[in-house]
């Protein structure tokens, strides 16, 4: 065996992309130290990253750092698919962020290089062939977050935030690496491939108690991060201490990240017989748990907090599927990988469309506030307005929201074709609760205006961005077999 | 594109793109004529519907759903989801109606916007969306392009209420709206039960059970009965709709009542007994108990009622309950009462609705105890009332008598003791119903007029006759020559029990 590894640069372009788009923010501001340039610089690369991870994408799947079989970097279009829609997410919450970097009080050439890791973190997330480099670039994530967190200086609220999200965090990721640790043990192998052929080959391991801990571990570790119940209670008080565009940030790529780690264990790795009551339970505690706090939240943060912990119920029912033989078979289980992906695509798009409305429609570096500071909003600007009633019409999963209707459909299909009628069940009588709480925050918008005036003007480049997350919203409202088949690739 | 497929595009396409012309013209007035014009086109478009050829010219088997005109494409792959819209003698006479009752109401619209805040451009461009969606419910030959249609209706009517209701219309609208959605969403997953089990959403080919086990055909049939039962409604399920009735604005009731119920009876014809015609038939007795009990309690309701639209409201539980009862037995004559039934109950309460709200609107009550003597100062309005009421009861001669008579007719042709004792109890219902509506005449119309009834002017506006007459004359007709609907019903219901055995 040569000692010297071949690497294919080409799979690992985007990876390239986005961390060299960090290196570049940093040189800018050193340089150049003009906020524009930086913000140019961070959103020059961004889409850099999204065009390279398309072009690699297009031609199939590519791997590298291989030993043997095993490859620690596998690029196929899955993994282009994660790293765009990365890519996209830091361009639209770099949009959001423009106020709040314009109010001057956050440093801009840390702000992006921070977010540029981030999404480094998250391309990288995307190609991971091994536990090692799934957590790894999982907490090259979140760690930039836990400063993003804490930005809003003078705030009690940002810093309890940031240092609740810390120390959850850090348990889960050691909590995942134990886990890992102990398939090591178990298996000898750290591959997601190798670890899953190993259980197809020798069945007995799965007996072990000590497959089971080990399972259960990387599986619960990583539902933190998803802010699964109960493994959720960091994120409202998280998201509502955080500054607006990184509270979106959270919502959206952070959630994704830990979407798609679950799914690359879950569907490569772990054995499914394990994995899937626990999933299936999960799924239905965060769904039902994250609606019904909804229903009592005041404050607009925190309501879409629980609102995504409830939604990332939505996204991991369909791997609940598998907790049942019928669910087990080549086809279901596709379709149900497929449904999660899916549902998590429409969900970034839909959620990242009600964060840009929020900033849109609140003061440069505040908080959420409260539902009654948003009443009549949608009357003073109408447009805005709209935009938000869409994306949280969207979520509840009704028409004219057609996105988030045809994502609620996917996931009850996967489900059915998996024979778990029982979770389809529970999954849409969980949307009419979701609806309860969203046409609430929908009716205030339009409700006749309170005596308190907040003379806001949205900025420019967050109407930008709203308007470009609702018009992707409308497009795949009409056309979802575009993230159909984007998800089953 | 053939001259059906254009007039399928069309229905749907005219009130979409109307209600955009009217949110975007910013005159107010104007916004409501071009609503009221695009009302109009879609009307037009719908009668031509029922030309071309309606025996079926093609091989045998005969299927059982055999549409006069369809168009079929492709939409969503991955979801088994096509656009496939077609028109048959089920639902044509609903799709009639639908046109005919958006226009009145937007050119009611026209003439008077309901108080509430909302202006009047919003609400004609919302009614226009609903027509959309029902009318898609109606048109839909695809299980899933139903439901999307279904869906379509719940939001725009939720802003009708809550946006031009009157006093407690939140709470009212958000009620009408869980409750509906808690239906959809049964009906979502009953859709998919069926289309995961038979690998194809198509009404055509579904339609008759094709070999779909009987496990799957219960358990979509109990799904999709209680999706549409919600809809309907059918007791216990109702409780929705006497505050969503009360609450709504004229033209919201209207709507409401006229066609939106119909789209859950619709589904229970076109859908749920025809793609679980098994599972049908295990439920029936359930749900002809079920009707008669929403018959006797709407009917018990009604007697003890002290406000008119609320009265009206429980009525239409009462004489949807007779529509569901039809559907129940499964046979020809049960279905074509139904259908009927469902005609005449939609043109009746959408006159008894304008009614109601025209005399809500003059004297701003609707307590029974405080209007009397109607025919004393406005001898019109209480004529029409009289009309809409007997209408309503029944009476031999106008729409309402022949949906009730053929149901009770068709349980007792049903035979055995549990459908000739439903029967039996109908027929009582029956007769509650003349008893209460004759309660509602002696209280509102007869007496003494109260003083806020003393007050009123006899006349009444040129916009508010334009909207009943047609009713008015649609009650006679169809009083009169019920073979206008049962004429294009009879051949695809024959098709249907012929699957049902």
């Amino acid at each position: 065996m040569s000692l010297v590894q071949s690497v294919d640069n080409v799979a690992l372009l985007p990876a390239y992309l986005a961390a060299g788009t960090a290196v570049l923010v940093l040189l800018a501001d050193l340089l150049v130290s003009r906020a524009a340039g930086t913000v140019a610089v961070a959103a020059a690369g961004s889409v850099a990253t999204v065009a390279g991870a398309a072009v690699v994408g297009a031609g199939g799947e590519r791997r590298t750092f291989c030993v043997g079989a095993d490859c620690s970097w596998v690029f196929g279009g899955r993994a282009a698919l994660v790293a765009a829609v990365f890519g996209l997410l830091t361009l639209g919450v770099l949009a959001l962020s423009g106020p709040l970097l314009r109010a001057g009080r956050t440093p801009v050439g840390e702000y992006c290089f921070l977010l540029a890791c981030a999404m480094t973190g998250g391309v990288v997330l995307g190609g991971a062939g091994d536990l090692i480099t799934l957590i790894v670039a999982l907490e090259t994530l979140t760690l930039p977050l836990y400063v993003l967190v804490g930005l809003r200086r003078g705030s009690l609220a940002s810093a309890e935030a940031a240092v609740t999200f810390f120390v959850v965090s850090v348990v889960a990721t050691t909590l995942t690496l134990l886990g890992a640790a102990l398939l090591y043990a178990v298996t000898g192998g750290l591959h997601l491939g190798r670890l899953g052929a190993t259980f197809e080959e020798r069945p007995e391991l799965l007996d072990l108690p000590l497959t089971t801990v080990a399972v259960a571990l990387v599986v619960l570790g990583l539902a933190f991060k998803v802010a699964a119940v109960p493994f959720h209670a960091w994120a409202p008080a998280t998201y509502d201490g955080a500054p607006l565009p990184v509270a979106a940030y959270l919502s959206t790529a952070s959630k994704l990240g830990g979407v798609v780690a679950l799914l690359a264990v879950v569907q490569l790795a772990l054995p499914p017989t394990v994995t899937g009551p626990v999933l299936a339970l999960l799924a239905v505690l965060t769904m039902t748990v994250g609606n019904l706090v909804a229903l009592r939240q005041r404050r607009t943060v925190r309501l879409l907090a629980w609102s995504s912990v409830a939604q990332a119920g939505y996204i991991l029912a369909p791997l609940g599927a598998l907790a049942l033989a019928a669910g087990r078979t080549a086809d279901a289980r596709a379709g149900a990988y497929a449904a999660a992906v899916a549902y998590a695509v429409f969900f970034v798009v839909l959620e990242l469309g009600a964060f840009a409305a929020v900033v849109a429609l609140r003061p440069a570096d505040a908080d959420g506030g409260t539902l009654d500071d948003l009443r009549g909003a949608a009357r003073r600007h109408p447009w805005v307005g709209a935009g938000f009633a869409l994306a949280l019409i969207g979520l509840a999963g009704l028409p004219p929201g057609l996105a988030g209707l045809f994502a609620k459909v996917t996931v009850v299909r996967a489900l059915l074709d998996g024979g778990a009628g029982w979770l389809a069940l529970v999954v849409a009588l969980n949307a009419v609760i979701g609806l309860a709480y969203y046409l609430r925050l929908a009716a205030t918008l339009y409700a006749a205006p309170g005596p308190v005036e907040v003379g806001v003007r949205p900025a420019r480049v967050v109407a930008a961005a709203l308007a470009v997350a609702t018009a992707l919203a409308v497009v795949v409202g009409f056309a979802p077999q575009l993230v159909l088949d984007l998800a089953a690739r | 594109m053939r001259l059906g497929e254009f007039l399928l595009v069309a229905v749907l396409a005219i009130p979409a793109l109307g209600a955009l012309a009217v949110a975007a013209t910013p005159v107010d007035r104007v916004a409501r004529l071009v609503g009221t014009v695009a009302a109009a086109l879609t009307l037009l478009a719908t009668v031509p519907l029922a030309s071309g050829e309606h025996a079926w010219s093609g091989g045998l088997p005969r299927p059982a759903v055999q549409p006069w005109h369809q168009l079929d494409l492709p939409w969503v792959p991955g979801l088994d989801l096509r656009f496939h819209l077609g028109v048959d003698g089920i639902s044509w006479p609903l799709v009639v109606l639908t046109a005919l009752l958006t226009l009145l109401c937007c050119g009611y619209t026209l003439w008077r916007v309901p108080e509430g805040g909302g202006s009047g451009r919003a609400l004609v461009a919302l009614l226009l969306v609903v027509e959309v969606g029902i009318l898609g419910t109606f048109l839909a030959l695809d299980l899933v392009l139903f439901f999307l249609f279904f869906e379509v209706v719940l939001l725009p009517m939720y802003a009708i209420i809550a946006g031009w209701g009157g006093e407690d219309r939140r709470r009212a609208a958000r009620k009408f709206v869980l409750y509906t959605l808690f239906g959809s969403v049964l009906l979502l997953v009953g859709v998919y039960v069926v289309v995961a089990a038979a690998g194809t959403a198509d009404i055509v080919t579904l339609t008759g059970g094709g070999g779909l086990s009987r496990s799957t055909q219960l358990a979509a049939f109990t799904l999709l009965a209680l999706a549409f039962a919600v809809k309907s409604p059918l007791w216990p399920l109702h409780s929705w709709l006497p505050d969503a009735h009360t609450q709504a604005p004229t033209v919201g009731s209207v709507i409401l009542a006229g066609v939106l119920l119909k789209m859950g009876t619709y589904g229970l014809i076109r859908v749920a007994v025809g793609v679980a015609p098994e599972g049908a038939r295990w439920a029936a007795p359930v749900l002809g108990m079920l009707a008669v009990a929403a018959i006797l309690v709407g009917s018990l309701v009604c007697l003890a009622q002290d406000e008119l639209k609320r009265l009206i409201a429980y009525s239409s539980v009462s004489h949807m309950g007779f529509v569901l009862l039809g559907v129940a037995t499964l046979t020809t004559t049960g279905l074509q009462a139904a259908l009927i039934g469902n005609i005449a109950h939609g043109v009746i309460t959408g006159l008894l609705f304008f009614l109601a709200g025209a005399v809500k609107d003059r004297t701003h009550t609707g307590a029974l105890a405080d209007l009397s003597g109607l025919r004393e100062t406005a001898p019109r309005l209480a004529g029409l009332l009289g009309f809409a009421a007997v209408a309503s009861l029944g009476l031999p001669g106008l729409a309402g008598f022949w949906g009730e008579a053929f149901a009770v007719i068709a349980a007792v042709r049903r035979g055995g003791p549990l459908w000739t004792t439903l029967a039996v109890m109908a027929a009582l219902g029956g007769a509650l119903t003349a008893a209460y509506f004759l309660r509602l005449l002696r209280r509102v119309t007869h007496g003494r007029p109260s003083p806020v009834v003393g007050r009123l002017a006899p006349s009444l506006a040129g916009a508010e006759l334009t909207a009943w007459a047609p009713l008015v004359l649609l009650a006679l007709a169809v009083g009169l020559a019920p073979a206008l609907v049962l004429g294009y019903a009879s051949a695809p219901v024959d098709a249907l029990v012929g699957v049902l055995k």
